[in-house]
């Protein structure tokens, strides 16, 4: 009895939060564009004698897999993320296990630490960004009175401002889980590994770095996500080149006005995410 | 054995392991206090104590993992101030096992071997050679979270020995097994440390697995060392009331030291309000203030007729409590007199108990002879 609520609680959450939205969001996806209000026509129609007749459109899905504008966003999008969280997790890791192994009143307040950018709000701090990056910005300022340089860099509205960016902002979500696992490795491990004769990188490289894939994927995953996604850096800080695809979403959704599509969007991008993982995880747990 | 023991006698020969002097502070407290202990080459030597009293810090001196504040250690001859963990010829056997939980038996026993860059073959050669002595063949692609306990420890064994060390340190290392499993395993750690010859130093706060493992042992107290001896010396003439205590029990009394004979001792006990008889001539001089220990099972006790009163070495008493043990009857007996003193016999549970040969509220006699009496030096 107990268990049945214990479980059936994060179930119905699932349900009226995540299922139940994208089943509304997938059932646009097969609707046809009309105009009016909800600017796409219902999927359900009765025809003359009274006959439900479902009418399911794929031209969206095809769209998606034929026009290359999509796939390249799609792409883009998955090769920024990739790119993004490996960033993170170069630059997590090591504050990840410094945290970890502080000593025990130090990691309250470090953790604290790197929470702390959570306190204001998300836009106010990726504008600042662009405060720093500007041609006549802090960064260029301070490099043009060192003598480093002797004209502005052009860092902002580039590539490389937004993997800063995006880095930046993500980088918690990186720490925390990676801190979570190092912290319960057992430091006899370590006394054990050295007394056979590992060096300490080596005994990093064998004992700790495996013992962390599991807070590794956890922090991948909790970057990579939802920086697939992301609108509001790369639109910001990003160039105005490549299309990525929480642009394109954006466009079809509020400039075109094809709800359809950008349904289909979001539903093939949901999917393209969970799938992989699903499979990920389901090799995984078979392989234990 | 008994090559041992005079090898150990024997000034000329060098001892494998010298520990001189050696301090650890942590902060105001001091863990070792200038510990001077030698250890010849193929001893079982174990190093005995309560908590706190620095033995497992010792240890990890020995194993580098934390380095002495001063003083010296000397493993055949080399200094090994300096040497990092990694470098010493030195393994250990830790209290958790600390075995990888990502690798399998195999690969946790070939760490070692690996790190130093051992060929393939050669790592496959000992590794199997590693697994037959534990008597572990057949789990060599098992996990550690697929062992049971006493698995997991022959692995954590296995794996300390895999390069051969010079010296194997043990850190309690059958504290987390149940009584049969401990006691079958104290006997296989024998069996391991003949076949290999290796120089075992086990830290243990279990008196038992002390006594019948070591070869020679050393009780601890607050970091420094009590006694050193066998077994069998430092059971049979503790130095201390410390030891005496420590190392099984004993009934300690205090007194004066009234006369010295050729084949012993008297010793006047207040405490007592009787004379206690000692064998052999005394490490005090006549006149000087003495503690005499006497173990439980070295007493006898029976229930005292009306007429039955003190005299030199019986003492008469009342029945306080008595446990039953299976295999020994634990009496606590308070003594008439002055002090109203309580004492621990213990009696071997000879016949089926239909009937307790004494009982609660008994007024008995304690009696026992002049050479279960044992004046202490300090």
């Amino acid at each position: 009895m107990r268990r049945t609520v214990v479980l059936a609680l994060p179930l119905l959450w699932m349900a009226v939060f995540f299922l139940a939205p994208f089943v509304i969001v997938l059932s646009i996806a097969f609707a046809e564009a009309a105009e009016g209000l909800p600017p796409y026509a219902p999927l359900l129609r009765w025809v003359g004698d009274g006959l439900p007749v479902l009418q399911l459109n794929l031209g969206n899905f095809q769209l998606l897999l034929e026009d290359p504008y999509y796939l390249d966003a799609y792409r883009r999008s998955l090769t920024v993320a990739g790119i993004s969280a490996m960033l993170c997790l170069l630059l997590g890791y090591p504050m990840a296990l410094a945290i970890a192994r502080a000593p025990e009143r130090w990691r309250s307040p470090l953790l604290l630490a790197v929470m702390l950018p959570f306190w204001t709000s998300f836009l106010l701090r990726i504008t600042a960004w662009i405060g720093i990056l500007q041609d006549a910005g802090w960064l260029n300022g301070a490099l043009l009175a060192l003598g480093l340089i002797t004209e502005p860099l052009h860092i902002l509205y580039t590539d490389a401002a937004m993997y800063l960016g995006i880095t930046y902002g993500y980088l918690p979500f990186m720490v925390l889980p990676l801190y979570a696992n190092l912290v319960k490795h057992d430091t006899a491990l370590l006394e054990a590994a050295a007394d056979l004769g590992a060096k300490p990188w080596r005994a990093f490289l064998q004992v700790t770095l495996p013992l962390s894939i599991p807070g590794m994927i956890a922090g991948f995953l909790l970057v990579f996500i939802p920086a697939v996604g992301e609108f509001v850096i790369p639109e910001l800080l990003g160039g105005p080149g490549a299309q990525l695809i929480g642009r394109v979403l954006w466009t079809e959704f509020f400039q075109n006005r094809d709800w359809p599509l950008a349904s289909a969007l979001a539903s093939a991008l949901l999917l393209a995410l969970v799938l992989p993982i699903a499979l990920f995880q389901w090799r995984a747990a078979r392989a234990r | 054995m008994s090559s041992l023991r005079e090898a150990r006698r024997d000034p000329a020969v060098e001892p494998f392991l010298r520990i001189e002097g050696v301090t650890k502070r942590y902060g105001a407290v001091a863990a070792l206090e200038g510990v001077d202990l030698s250890i010849w080459r193929g001893e079982f030597f174990a190093l005995l104590g309560g908590s706190g009293s620095g033995k497992s810090t010792l240890l990890r001196c020995l194993a580098g993992l934390i380095q002495p504040d001063g003083g010296r250690i000397l493993l055949d001859g080399q200094d090994m101030a300096g040497v990092p963990a990694h470098e010493r010829p030195v393994n250990m056997m830790f209290q958790s096992y600390a075995l990888f939980p990502h690798l399998d038996v195999a690969r946790n026993i070939g760490f070692g071997l690996k790190q130093e860059g051992a060929p393939k073959a050669l790592v496959r050669e000992r590794v199997g050679e590693m697994l037959a002595l534990v008597r572990m063949e057949g789990f060599a692609n098992r996990r550690p979270h697929e062992l049971s306990g006493g698995q997991r420890a022959r692995v954590a064994l296995a794996r300390a020995l895999a390069k051969r060390p010079k010296l194997l340190l043990l850190d309690e290392p059958l504290s987390a097994l149940d009584k049969n499993l401990r006691e079958s395993m104290q006997f296989e750690l024998q069996r391991i440390q003949e076949t290999t010859g290796t120089t075992f130093v086990i830290v243990t706060h279990d008196q038992e697995e002390a006594m019948t493992m070591a070869t020679r042992l050393a009780v601890m107290d607050r970091g420094a060392l009590v006694q050193v001896g066998t077994p069998a010396e430092v059971y049979e003439f503790p130095n201390s009331r410390f030891t005496a205590d420590f190392l099984g029990t004993a009934n300690i009394f205090e007194g004066v030291i009234e006369t010295v004979t050729p084949d012993g001792a008297r010793i006047a006990s207040k405490e007592l309000d009787l004379d206690i008889l000692a064998e052999g001539e005394p490490p005090k001089p006549q006149g000087s203030r003495a503690f005499v220990a006497i173990r439980p099972e070295r007493m006898r006790i029976a229930r005292a007729t009306p007429d039955d009163g003190p005299a030199a070495n019986r003492a008469v008493g009342r029945v306080r409590d008595i446990a039953y043990a299976g295999n020994v009857f634990l009496y606590h007996v308070v003594l008439e007199g002055n002090a109203g003193k309580e004492i621990r016999v213990t009696q071997p549970v000879l016949r089926r108990i239909t009937e307790r040969p004494v009982d609660w509220e008994d007024r008995v006699v304690v009696t026992w002879d002049r050479h279960a009496a044992l004046v202490l030096p300090e």
